[in-house]
């Protein structure tokens, strides 16, 4: 029965480790800004390697 | 029409300008250019995110010089090392999500940089580059030539670094590791099972909970504790101090419980309470991290300022290190730092920063020019009489009546409810006590304790932070920024309010302008269109969007004298533009209008009047807002509007004309004393005391990302017309609260029944307190919701 302290053990040591994890994120600043990461995730690197001019007209054409 | 607007900045175009490159419009060659730049570096997807995402690039030569002074750019650095200088800089062009591409890609135009991260919340970017390769100028330009100009202001000046306060985060963090152990750890002995395993290790679990507790006790609490010591010292019963005091008794019952084993405590409770609280902090704490409330003249004033030296080198030089004697050269468009004396023979200046008034003055050699005031059109010189901090504006700044922000002694409306709830909770434990110690001496320290821990204002500390958080948000979203959440309670508290006239309720964006004497043929309308085609001073401008188009006509002959007009010969005819004094045809010596005189072939024709423009909705909203409350029209112009708006305001509305920013002040002071709740709407910095000594100082902007004086609230010009529906809103707001608390105390009431009869279950307080909270925290987000959607 000895076990559930060895259980609750690592059960306790798993939340400190995210808990502690939670913590250097926040030390790290990663919660200041809550709206650029989610705009910065959808720049596809890509898109950059086409020609960018047959994107341009594609993107004009969709605007008339 | 999309084919109309500029490519780049989204711009119309008009026609006579269009630049075609690439198979693209322009308006400009700036914005031309800006294209040339993205495309020859791939980076046009610049344009796929969002269409016409620029903004055209402004003419800054010179304006950055000061950036040479390394002196100057060590302050503006956040870090500094010998191959790594970090840099944040403000941009207010910063919108939309193109905006952070190409900020985040500058390495790619300018080698040296090794990095750049955009804030979108702040506006801000933050570039790591090295200054073996590239420097801060470098930057700058290359972010202005691209259309993102900094703003680089005196409050940039030991920006360094800057603590960010995230005490909130952790302990709410800790509060929820916590409460979410101690919850699974309490769970089997909810159930109440009499099991041999249970049974054995029950002394094991209650421990552990008692060690998980300790974090939320001890740290995130803290707050609780400080905020009720300080208002016990003060006299002042707040609510912090029912609050401090059910989580004391809680911990400490809890405590003996478990060591005499009468029970499990209610530790689960106390940390889920914590939690909760935090969150309402949490909500609560809605802040624009883009606009800021605590303005002074420093984030309008430059950091640097052209000096030249006796022997006519220029030099850039700290604001701060200005003094008395020293020659400065104040370009196109730069703010004037310091009182001092006109050198050059003329200068135009634009005061509208320090009086809202728009139209520029002007000045003569010899004349004194003081701080505040942006020169337009040509460089001038100028000799200082005061250093920064002797200066007029920054003396105003500093004096005491302006500074001294009336002392907030101002209790909110959770505190003024404690004052009777406290004394209430505190008198019904001791009777229920005393009650009990003849029957029981055990269950009175039972009942005594559980009485302290259900009526642990929970729900009550809640209702506020909840329902201003989202009032707050909703208001945010309409364009009305709070500075925090007292300022709803204050607006619904206001019963006077007083508009400032020039900026506030006219705009200073459109002047209606009409024209008095002959009728102007059109052959004459076409001459004078293309002779103000020539001319930018800003009268100038604004009559050429107002003539009708024209064809256009070749000027033979262009002569602009500075602050008087326009002498032109165009099509063999001459024409004469300008003021009164320029014109010498005439005697007219009344300054109350703003005037433009038309003089063709030697013969006068008339002028055109420039009229403020009220803001739209002005009459709707003085009609609405004087059912409710006492209106005051404060101006510091002359009456020369005075019957105009007489005739268009409600008859109760006072007008009071000539006051200048001292007077301002002291009338709203005087109002006070009468035991009025004032409300101040205002703009510019002639309202700036008055703002600070009103109860609610609201300043109007035509733009938020454009510095406003320190204020309770920035509100979008736009919305200058819902300023009733505002007001409406904040006593709705109000109105949910009191019924809110009307609902957490009914649920005191079924929890003080057990707690009176001594059948406090640890299970019962485990329900009743996060069923309260969500009880509350529902009604207030549908009820505030619902009057929002309301007109």
């Amino acid at each position: 029965m000895s076990v559930i302290y060895l259980l609750i053990t690592i059960s306790i040591v798993v939340a400190i480790a995210f808990l502690v994890a939670f913590i250097k994120a926040v030390k790290s600043g990663q919660y200041d800004d809550d709206y650029t990461p989610s705009v910065r995730m959808l720049f596809d690197d890509e898109i950059v390697k086409e020609n960018p001019n047959k994107l341009i007209q594609t993107e004009k054409q969709k605007s008339i | 029409m999309d084919t109309e607007n500029c490519f780049h900045c989204g711009n119309e175009i008009i026609k006579k300008d269009e630049i075609l490159f690439d198979e693209k419009k322009f308006c400009c060659n700036g914005c031309k250019t800006v294209y040339e730049i993205f495309s020859q570096n791939d980076l046009t997807c610049y344009y796929d995110f969002q269409a016409a995402p620029g903004a055209t690039p402004q003419d800054i030569q010179g304006k950055y010089d000061f950036l040479d002074n390394e002196e100057i750019v060590s302050k503006l650095l956040e870090f500094q090392e010998r191959t790594t200088h970090i840099v944040s800089l403000y941009i207010p062009h910063i919108h939309c999500s193109s905006c952070i591409w190409i900020l985040e890609n500058l390495q790619r135009l300018q080698p040296g940089i090794n990095a750049s991260q955009v804030n979108f919340g702040e506006k801000k970017v933050r570039v790591t580059f090295n200054p073996e390769q590239t420097s801060l100028k470098d930057i700058v330009y290359l972010l202005s030539s691209i259309g993102y100009e900094p703003y680089i202001s005196l409050e940039n000046f030991d920006e360094g670094k800057k603590k960010i306060d995230r005490s909130l985060i952790y302990k709410i963090g800790v509060a929820f590791f916590c409460f979410g152990n101690i919850m699974l750890l309490s769970f089997p002995e909810y159930f109440e099972v009499e099991e041999y395993w249970i049974d054995q290790y029950r002394g094991f679990f209650r421990w552990l909970i008692f060690g998980l507790s300790l974090p939320t006790f001890i740290y995130s609490a803290s707050g609780y504790y400080v905020s009720a010591w300080k208002s016990m010292k003060s006299g002042l019963l707040n609510i912090d101090i029912p609050i401090a005091l059910g989580i004391v008794v809680m911990f400490v019952r809890s405590t003996v419980d478990i060591i005499f084993d009468y029970g499990q405590g209610f530790f689960d409770s106390m940390a889920g309470l914590i939690f909760f609280m935090l969150l309402g902090k949490l909500f609560q704490k809605k802040t624009y991290d883009f606009l800021s409330f605590e303005r002074d003249y420093k984030s309008y004033f430059p950091i640097a300022i052209t000096k030249i030296l006796p022997n006519g080198e220029e030099e850039s030089v700290q604001v701060y290190d200005i003094e008395k004697g020293d020659r400065l050269l104040i370009r196109n468009q730069e703010l004037i730092p310091v009182d001092g004396i006109l050198i050059s023979e003329k200068a135009s200046i634009d005061y509208s920063f320090v009086t809202g008034e728009a139209v520029p003055i002007e000045k003569k050699s010899g004349d004194k020019v003081f701080a505040g005031g942006k020169q337009m059109g040509k460089v001038i010189e100028m000799e200082v009489l005061f250093s920064v901090s002797n200066s007029y504006l920054t003396q105003l700044w500093s004096n005491d009546v302006f500074q001294k922000r009336v002392e907030q002694q101002h209790k909110n409306i959770t505190d003024r409810i404690s004052r009777y709830f406290t004394p209430a909770l505190l008198a019904l434990s001791v009777v229920s006590f005393i009650y009990w110690v003849f029957i029981d001496v055990q269950t009175a320290f039972n009942v005594f304790t559980a009485i302290l821990i259900v009526a642990c204002p929970c729900a009550l500390a809640l209702t506020a932070p909840f329902t201003l958080g989202n009032v707050l948000r909703i208001l945010g979203n309409r364009k009305l920024y709070l500075k925090n959440a007292l300022v709803v309670e204050q607006l619904a508290k206001v019963d006077t309010i007083v508009f400032d006239k020039t900026g506030t309720i006219t705009t200073n964006k459109k002047t209606a302008i009409t024209y008095e004497g002959t009728e102007l043929n059109t052959s004459e309308l076409k001459l004078l269109k293309n002779v103000l085609r020539g001319s930018n001073h800003p009268l100038s401008r604004r009559l050429y969007e107002f003539i009708p188009n024209q064809e256009k006509l070749e000027t033979s002959s262009f002569e602009e004298i500075i602050g008087k007009g326009i002498f032109a010969e165009i099509d063999g005819n001459t024409i004469k533009l300008g003021s009164s004094q320029f014109l010498k045809t005439m005697t007219e010596n009344t300054h109350k209008k703003t005037k433009v005189h038309v003089e063709v072939n030697g013969v006068y024709k008339g002028s055109y009047v420039f009229n403020n423009q009220y803001r739209k909705g002005l009459e709707q909203l003085f009609d609405d807002l004087a059912k409710h409350y006492n209106l005051v029209v404060l101006s510091g112009d002359n009456d020369g509007e005075r019957s105009i708006l007489e005739k268009m305001l409600p008859a109760k509305t006072t007008l009071v004309f000539n006051q200048k920013p001292e007077q301002k002040l002291q009338y709203i002071e005087q109002l006070q004393n009468e035991g009025k709740n004032v409300m101040m709407v205002g703009d510019g910095l002639n309202d700036a005391g008055a703002l600070a000594q009103s109860n609610l100082g609201l300043s109007i902007s035509e733009n938020v990302n454009v510095f406003s004086p320190a204020c309770d609230g920035i509100l979008d010009a736009s919305q200058f017309d819902k300023i009733a529906f505002y007001m409406r809103y904040s006593k709705n707001a109000m109105k949910t609260i009191y019924m809110s608390f009307g609902l957490s105390l009914l649920y005191n009431v079924v929890g003080l029944s057990y707690a009176i009869t001594g059948k406090l279950d640890p299970i019962v307080a485990a329900i009743i307190m996060p069923l309260s909270t969500i009880t509350i925290v529902s009604f207030v987000t549908i009820m505030t919701n619902w009057y929002a959607s309301k007109k």
